[in-house]
């Protein structure tokens, strides 16, 4: 295996809505990473995207993102139509088989174009479950009873990962969604969709985020210290609503060992959860205790940018081990309603 | 694809929008075990499939999530069923079920080891527990589809109901 | 009952707002005045008609308006014989690559007032317009591409284009 780290990246400050164009949105945060890393275009080897057309109502939209990158002289670009994360695996693997030593890994998502509640209803069964049209908060609020009832989760421990993910969104920037609550004040907050309050669902938003990779000479000669990619994998369940689990997260618990996580401590987590039950869930299936700092950004509780969530999650992880304030870290992505496909990177420094 | 140019605004950056509607007018072909069970639920009977370990999947799974074989054993099962789990949609969307406030439930059918998405018309949230005995309500036009169950309701008799299945 | 369903209709309707951003608005509005506007690279210098929101070449986001045509060139065309699922016009027609004066990139549009077999490359072209009181910003705006009656542009003028 080669050694490839995360070197630099940037987002975009989560917005609820924006009159930019993927494009226009894209292009000043892939200059902002480039800056970060100290690289001008020329030096990357290979880019890839995640992004999801339905997102942006705009068959394609993601041969238009092209225009962000210059691709003149002409380069070697890839898309997935799946969160950036995903792209990233696509991008190591580039590295890992020796076709570039860099890349520059992309996510973007415009999730206020249409009703994106509706929209998520897509990623469902075409044949027998999303022709009901179901929303993605209500299949999540399926969930979320489940695990109450069945005593995997509580009301209490659910407000308890909203207060904190809002308390944490209060230093991050980028947070769409943040604010000092109390655990009280948000079991007394109105169900939404039933047994979920507002503040257990996403922050629906639109944003982008960027990151790149380098292999290890390239990685050593640009940063002080790289967050070296020491595992990632990833794995799906069963696309089966009702032939799943719904009180564990089976295909994470395989990406967690896979990728090593329990191996050592871990300092921090940033979990690519969008409900609070889902973190929970989580938290328990990568086997993480209170000695990890779960999501010191906030998570996607607090910004959920379709398509950038989960590689904004492995941006945050990297930059607290790029900053020193970390040596063990760990970014999750996810896709689904029921997180039904899992991303697990452990990152460290040296 | 359309939209109304017309209805275009224009905002304080100066950017135009417009309303954009995308419609694709998809038509799937089935497959050999989707075929049986939607023509299943078109003649009002619903039917899945069993795994070597016995279980029966409805929907029908086309292979077996453990071993990866074909599912060619067929098994009918109740059209009446437990809610396993459930939420509450209180704002229904274009092309839900129902057009009034209603729940989405997993229901296990009677004889069947896995659980179906669908409408529960229960009237209010209240109405509406973890365990309840739901029956469907079959639309009056079937066509082969999963909304040829128009959505289901609560069993309000207190009879014994049989296990449908083999 | 009839036969075994082999396959079903799974319509998807989506309610969009698009935006078609700050940078190319302005071409829009333009549209609605009755002129081209394009945009120009600062870094390269092309005209792009219609704009874009950056340049593809360079990466970065696409400088100055600047007032185009109204006038054209045929770059390219294609004569269409097919109908198709949502064909509005009568077929049949001539879709042509027209490099507006002034403009470094070709657009699409249609030519009509003239035999489908007299359309060729080089050929001078100008917009019809709809009435004005019907103007939106949209392209739609010039119902469609005529000839001018101007000598056929050289060939070494938009050669490179194709």
């Amino acid at each position: 295996m080669r050694d490839v780290a995360i070197i630099a990246s940037a987002q975009m400050a989560n917005v609820s809505t924006t009159t930019a164009t993927p494009v226009e949105m894209l292009l000043p945060v892939i200059n902002e990473a480039l800056a970060n890393a100290g690289m001008s275009r020329a030096d990357i080897g290979f880019w890839c995207h995640g992004s999801c057309d339905y997102m942006t109502g705009q068959p394609f939209s993601f041969v238009m993102a092209v225009d962000a990158l210059g691709a003149w002289p002409p380069i070697i670009e890839s898309h997935v139509e799946a969160d950036g994360a995903f792209a990233l695996y696509e991008a190591w693997l580039k590295i890992q088989a020796g076709e570039a030593e860099t890349a520059l890994v992309f996510g973007n998502g415009r999730s206020s174009s249409g009703d994106i509640n509706r929209t998520l209803s897509l990623q469902l069964d075409p044949y027998v479950v999303a022709p009901l049209w179901p929303d993605d908060r209500s299949i999540a609020a399926i969930q979320a009873r489940a695990c109450l009832e069945a005593g995997v989760v509580t009301s209490r421990q659910m407000a308890a990962v909203a207060v904190r993910n809002h308390r944490n969104a209060q230093s991050n920037p980028n947070a769409l969604r943040s604010g000092s609550y109390s655990v009280e004040g948000l079991l007394d907050a109105e169900v939404v969709a039933d047994p979920l309050r507002a503040l257990d669902c996403p922050a629906h938003a639109d944003g982008v985020t960027a990151v790149i990779l380098a292999s290890a000479d390239t990685a050593r000669r640009l940063s002080t210290r790289p967050a070296w990619i020491r595992g990632i994998d990833h794995r799906i369940d069963t696309q089966n609503l009702g032939n799943r689990s719904m009180t564990t997260l089976p295909s994470a618990i395989v990406a967690a060992h896979k990728a090593g996580v329990g191996n050592d401590k871990v300092d921090v987590a940033e979990l690519h959860a969008p409900f609070t039950h889902q973190e929970l869930l989580l938290t328990a299936a990568l086997g993480l205790t209170d000695a990890t700092n779960i999501n010191p950004s906030g998570g996607a509780l607090c910004a959920n940018p379709m398509m950038s969530a989960g590689l904004a999650r492995l941006a945050e992880a990297a930059s607290r081990i790029i900053n020193g304030t970390a040596d063990r870290a760990v970014g999750h992505a996810s896709s689904g309603p029921w997180m039904q496909q899992n991303l697990v990177c452990v990152l460290e420094g040296e | 694809m359309s939209g109304a140019t017309s209805d275009y605004t224009i905002a304080p950056d100066g950017s135009f929008t417009a309303p954009l509607e995308l419609f694709y007018p998809y038509k799937r072909t089935v497959g050999p075990t989707l075929s049986r069970f939607l023509t299943g639920l078109r003649d009002q009977r619903v039917e899945g499939t069993r795994g070597k370990d016995g279980r029966v999947h409805v929907p029908p799974a086309e292979f077996d999530p453990v071993t990866g074989e074909p599912m060619t054993e067929w098994a009918e099962v109740g059209s009446q069923g437990s809610v396993v789990s459930w939420s509450w949609q209180p704002s229904p969307v274009d092309g839900n079920v129902l057009q009034h406030p209603f729940a989405w439930a997993l229901i296990r059918l009677d004889g069947a080891d896995t659980a179906l998405l669908h409408g529960v018309d229960a009237g209010r949230s209240d109405a509406m527990t973890t365990g309840m005995r739901v029956r469907a309500r079959w639309a009056e036009e079937r066509t082969g589809s999963i909304t040829d169950i128009a959505c289901f309701e609560p069993v309000t008799s207190t009879a014994v109901v049989a296990r449908g299945g083999s | 009952m009839s036969e075994d369903v082999l396959r079903i209709r799974t319509p998807i309707g989506i309610h969009y707002r698009y935006s078609a951003g700050p940078n190319a608005s302005s071409h829009l509005r333009g549209l609605m005045e009755g002129k081209f506007i394009g945009k120009r690279c600062p870094s390269c210098t092309l005209v792009y008609m219609p704009p874009r929101s950056t340049c593809a070449k360079c990466g970065v986001l696409l400088g100055e308006d600047v007032e185009v045509g109204p006038k054209g060139t045929i770059t390219t065309f294609c004569i269409v014989n097919v109908a198709f699922l949502g064909q509005t016009i009568k077929i049949p027609y001539v879709a042509a690559t027209i490099l507006i004066d002034g403009a470094d990139l070709g657009m699409q549009h249609l030519i009509q007032e003239c035999e489908t077999s007299d359309v060729r490359m080089g050929m001078r072209v100008e917009p019809v317009w709809k009435p004005r009181e019907e103007w939106q910003p949209s392209l739609a705006n010039i119902t469609h591409f005529r000839p001018t009656g101007e000598p056929d542009a050289d060939f070494d003028s938009f050669s490179g284009q194709l």
